[in-house]
Parts: C-alpha cells; structure tokens; sequence
C-alpha cells in the first residue's frame, strides 16, 4: 500500500496531571488506587450550594509548564462550563477553559530523523478530571467512583504539526521530560498522570487545506500511541486509494488487536454550550510573579543536552541520555566536577550506574555511589592505581557497601602491580609455560601476545599493569 | 409580525440536550416564552457598547485562591447516603457500554 500521493497531519492533546496535594478546586487529597469514594467532599461531588476555589499549587504549575513549552502566558484567564451528560461527571458539567486559556501559543522541540523540529503549541489549558466508571456486566450496571473527580490537569493541545507517527512518539516524551524537569507532573502514563489522545487525517501533498480528521483515544503507552498512529494512517489511505470517503469521528484504539475501532455511540455532534462560568472569578495574573516563576525554571533539557555535548564533548547519544531525567544530569555534573575525563564518567554513569540502578530497582536519588565518590574511581583508574577491569569489581563494591573506592582498593589489595621487579618474574612464568603461543608470536602472530598478557593478567587476579606486562613481553619476545 | 428567534426544533433540540421530555403543547408554550424572552432582551442592544470591554464576571474579584493544603472530605458512607443506589463503596447508575 502506498501512501505516496497523501500527506499524513497529525496533532496531540496531551493531559498531563499536576503534581499537588490538593485537588483544583477543593481540598480533597489527590491520590491513586485506593477504596472508591472515599476522597470526596461536597464540592468535587457537585452537590448544591458549593463554591469551587481555585488551588494556589495549580496555578503556579501551570504557569511553570506555559513558560517551559514558550508560551505567552496570558495576563487575563478564566473559567468556563463544558456541559454533558455522563456518570463521571457528577455536575453535568466540566469545569475548563474556552476561549481565554491561561497559556497562548507556543513551542518546543524535538529530535527527529532529520534533525530538531519545532512543534507549535496551540494552548494550554486547566481542567478538573472526571470520576472513574467501573462495569458490573454480571450484574449488569455500571460504578463511579468520585475519587479521581476534580484532580487538576493541564491540557496540552498541540498544532498539526506531525508528519510521522515517530514524531508524536519523540514530541510526547519531550514533553514528558521537560514536565518532570519543572516538576510539574509525575507523568506517568499508568497510573494516568499522561494521557495523550491523537487527531489524524490524510491530505494530498501540496493541498493545504486539511482532510476529514479521525480522533483517536484509549493509547495507552508511548509504543501504543505510536502503532495507534502507524495503523490509522494506513487505514485512511486505504480508504482515499479507493476513492471512499474518511469519516469524522472518534475512534478507539485497541492495543491486543493494534487497531483502531469507531466508538459509533455518537448519534449526534457534541454540542458543549460552552459558558464563563459564575462561581469562578477570573484570574489575572502579575506580571511580576510570572517573571519570579519563571526565573525559577531549572535549565531544560533540551538547552541541557546541547550544553553537555559542547562543555563535555559528548556525542548526541550520551548528552540525550544523560539528561532525559534531572537527577541524573546532575549526578553527573556533581561528578564532572571531579573528573576530567567526561566520556569515560558518562561511559560509567550510562553503563555501570544505571544497570545497577535498574537491576536494584532504584532510582539516582537512591544510588550507593556519590557523584565524588565514582569521580573518585575514575582517577584512580586514570593514575593507573587500578585498571579498568579492577574498576568494575571496586565499583560494584561500592555499589554494595557504600564505600569509597580507595579503601576498597586498600582492603582488598587491589592495587595495580606497575613494579617491574615484580612482573617480570610473572612473565618469564608465562613464557616459559606458554611455549605454542611465544612461537606464534615470534612467527608473526601478533594476536598472540593478547593471550599471554592475558595469563599474566590470571596469574596476578586482574592486578597487574596491562600495558607495561605488554612492554615487557615484547622486550623479552624480540 | 417579529421575526422568529426560536423555532420549535430549537426548542426540541434544547430539550434533548437538557435530556428533557416535554408535551408538544408545552413545545409551542416554551417557544412563546423563549421568543418573548429574547425579545425583551434586545433592549440592551440600544445601550452603545462599544467602549465596553466584555464582562467575565459581574463581581469586581479576581484571583481568588486558596492554599494546597488537605481540608478533611465526607467520607465514604456520607458521600453515598444520598444515592438511590450503592454497592461496594461505588454509585450504581444505569450501564454505560463501553
């Protein structure tokens, strides 16, 4: 099937949920799991007579996450009604914004096959979630469960501006990244702090005019969102190769089959009557506290990566990795404070610290290993004190016990043998046993000195110098 | 004879999108009242409000904010005293199909 002739126009609405105690308009805790019902109070339950007052935390957040992604953040905002009929909605309504949302248009990068791109952002708006519905079929009824009622989000809408489905794949965990670099949101797509629905349609290439758009929802993973994607565009292409027509309308992915069904339960458009809503007052923000706030803002990670690539010299991949997660880049500038020998830390850090944390299920907050210390490591390696084989035995030592590396080099009498005295009776051993390979050697086979450096190595458990036990078979050999 | 600001499918379809089920007499009485009322309304149009910027709200408040702190909620036998129907600490409504 060829798509040749069509271009393929993608656009995301990304949730993301705000990392408070609270929830947006009333003091209820924000949690997850738990028994149904139980973190209510009249107001996320709609009942008569209750004023919703905006959360402090949510706006700060909001407005940290409107300037990380270049927005204007508007000076005036406010609140409106989004009426429907649902039972996770226990007002009828949802309380979001229309048509003054407190972040305007803005930006952000991201990485693609031909280098950055720059993804428009439309707006972002607050809005409170709905409840939770769970389905007795036996019985035959359905549950809600108000808990989740009323937790604060923040609704990314982005421009159409993907090409590829790869492209909203990296574009969304750019923007999970830069959320959790400003903490603003755990973003965690299972416990729902990151939801992501998609609108997608096909045009002729050149046309400008958009086609009839199909949105997708229920993806519920990166990987999801992107066969999600992959698959409706294969379907609307199929469609227009043979002249039938796309349907608008929304759409549900599912993830067992990777294909995209219509939900069909829509016997008319929405018709949200939209309305400023009375019990919430506007807000109005100072400029001087927007300045604060974003004065506030760690350095991003986008700014980050390209910063450790020139500072460090480090390859696209590495400053990429390093900086995915705040904690991390700063585990290694902690170190790089240390070391001169950037690449070898980010080959450590990258290698040996994160497949440790991984194995152990731990975070770099919780690494055994301080910054110094794995500088620390890497010096003595530098000096030659240990090698880099010994290296990897003191490392996981530290990893186990916390200590540092020169006292485990000194426990354990780790410590490189580079006298020569006591080598060369090492490798005379190793001569006068190994007479196959010295003949090999002396044939020619150059490769064969790696296996008798490779005895000497045995002999003296990894300690010994690598490079002068080298030195000192060639002189012997030739 | 005014124009006709709301006809009877207006009036239908704001009933539908109330979930409301009204008689056809009704239907003419709400599309008397809905017209009448849009009618008095114009009155406003005479005011010239052109200098006027739009009102988001009619009081004279802004930024009204409350602290992130927990304020102790209902609990669940309160929050489901009212429902007509309950099990297992949810509200039971009608199926929803998925």
């Amino acid at each position: 099937m060829e798509n040749m002739n069509y271009e393929t126009v993608i656009g995301l609405e990304v949730h993301v949920q705000l990392k408070t105690r609270t929830k947006i308009f009333c003091g209820c805790p924000v949690g997850w799991g738990g028994e149904p019902n139980t973190r209510v109070c009249p107001v996320c339950l709609g009942l008569p007579g209750v004023l919703p007052v905006l959360n402090r935390k949510v706006l700060e957040l909001a407005v940290r996450a409107g300037l990380a992604l270049n927005c204007e953040v508007s000076g005036f905002s406010k609140f409106d009604r989004k009426n429907y009929f649902y039972p996770d909605l226990p007002k009828a309504y949802q309380i979001s914004q229309y048509d003054n949302p407190l972040s305007g248009p803005g930006w952000i990068d991201i990485q693609t096959e031909g280098g950055k791109k720059r993804i428009g952002i439309t707006r972002a708006h607050l809005e409170e979630d709905a409840g939770k519905l769970v389905h007795f079929e036996k019985e035959g009824y359905s549950g809600v469960d108000y808990n989740r009622t009323g937790i604060p989000l923040l609704e990314i809408v982005s421009d159409p501006d993907f090409r590829f489905p790869r492209e909203a794949y990296e574009y969304l965990k750019t923007i999970r990244t830069v959320m959790r670099y400003i903490e603003v949101s755990d973003c965690d797509m299972e416990k729902g702090s990151f939801r992501c629905d998609a609108n997608v349609s096909l045009r002729p290439t050149g046309e400008k005019e958009l086609g009839v758009k199909v949105e997708i929802k229920n993806m519920n993973s990166f990987k999801a969102v992107e066969r999600a994607l992959a698959y409706e565009v294969k379907r609307q292409g199929e469609l227009l190769a043979v002249g039938r027509p796309v349907v608008q309308e929304t759409r549900l992915y599912n993830a067992d089959l990777q294909k995209t069904f219509s939900m069909r339960s829509k016997e008319e458009t929405h018709d949200y009557r939209y309305f400023p809503d009375p019990d919430l007052v506007p807000v109005i923000l100072e400029k001087e506290w927007v300045e604060e706030i974003r004065s506030s803002l760690p350095e991003l990670p986008g700014p980050r990566s390209e910063r450790f690539r020139e500072q460090y010299g480090l390859p696209e991949y590495d400053a990429g990795v390093l900086t995915a997660e705040r904690p991390l880049a700063d585990y290694f500038e902690a170190a790089a404070a240390h070391t001169s020998n950037y690449k070898a830390l980010s080959n450590w850090v990258m290698v040996e610290l994160l497949g440790k944390l991984n194995d152990s299920d731990s975070t770099v907050e919780e690494s055994p290993i301080s910054p110094e210390q794995l500088a620390g490591l890497l010096s003595l390696i530098e000096k030659g004190a240990i090698s880099g084989k010994i290296g990897k035995q003191v490392f996981a030592e530290m990893f186990a016990g916390g200590k540092d590396p020169e006292v485990i080099v000194e426990e354990k009498g780790l410590l490189q043998i580079s006298d020569e005295g006591e080598l060369d009776k090492i490798v005379e051993q190793v001569i006068s046993e190994n007479p196959g390979s010295v003949a090999d050697f002396r044939g020619g086979k150059e490769k064969a000195i790696g296996f008798l450096v490779g005895q000497v190595m045995k002999i003296t458990q990894g300690k010994a110098n690598p490079g002068l036990v080298n030195q000192l078979l060639r002189r012997k050999l030739t | 004879m005014m124009e006709k600001k709301i006809t009877l499918s207006d009036v239908e379809k704001v009933a539908r999108l109330a979930r409301l089920g009204i008689s056809p007499k009704d239907k003419e009485n709400f599309e008397r009242q809905l017209n009448n009322i849009l009618l008095y309304m114009e009155k406003l149009d005479e005011l010239d409000t052109g200098d006027c910027e739009p009102l988001a709200h009619v009081l004279p408040l802004k930024n009204v904010l409350r602290e992130d702190r927990v304020r102790e909620g209902l609990g669940q036998d309160e929050a489901l005293k009212n429902a007509p129907e309950k099990k297992d600490g949810f509200f039971i409504v009608p199926p929803v199909i998925k």
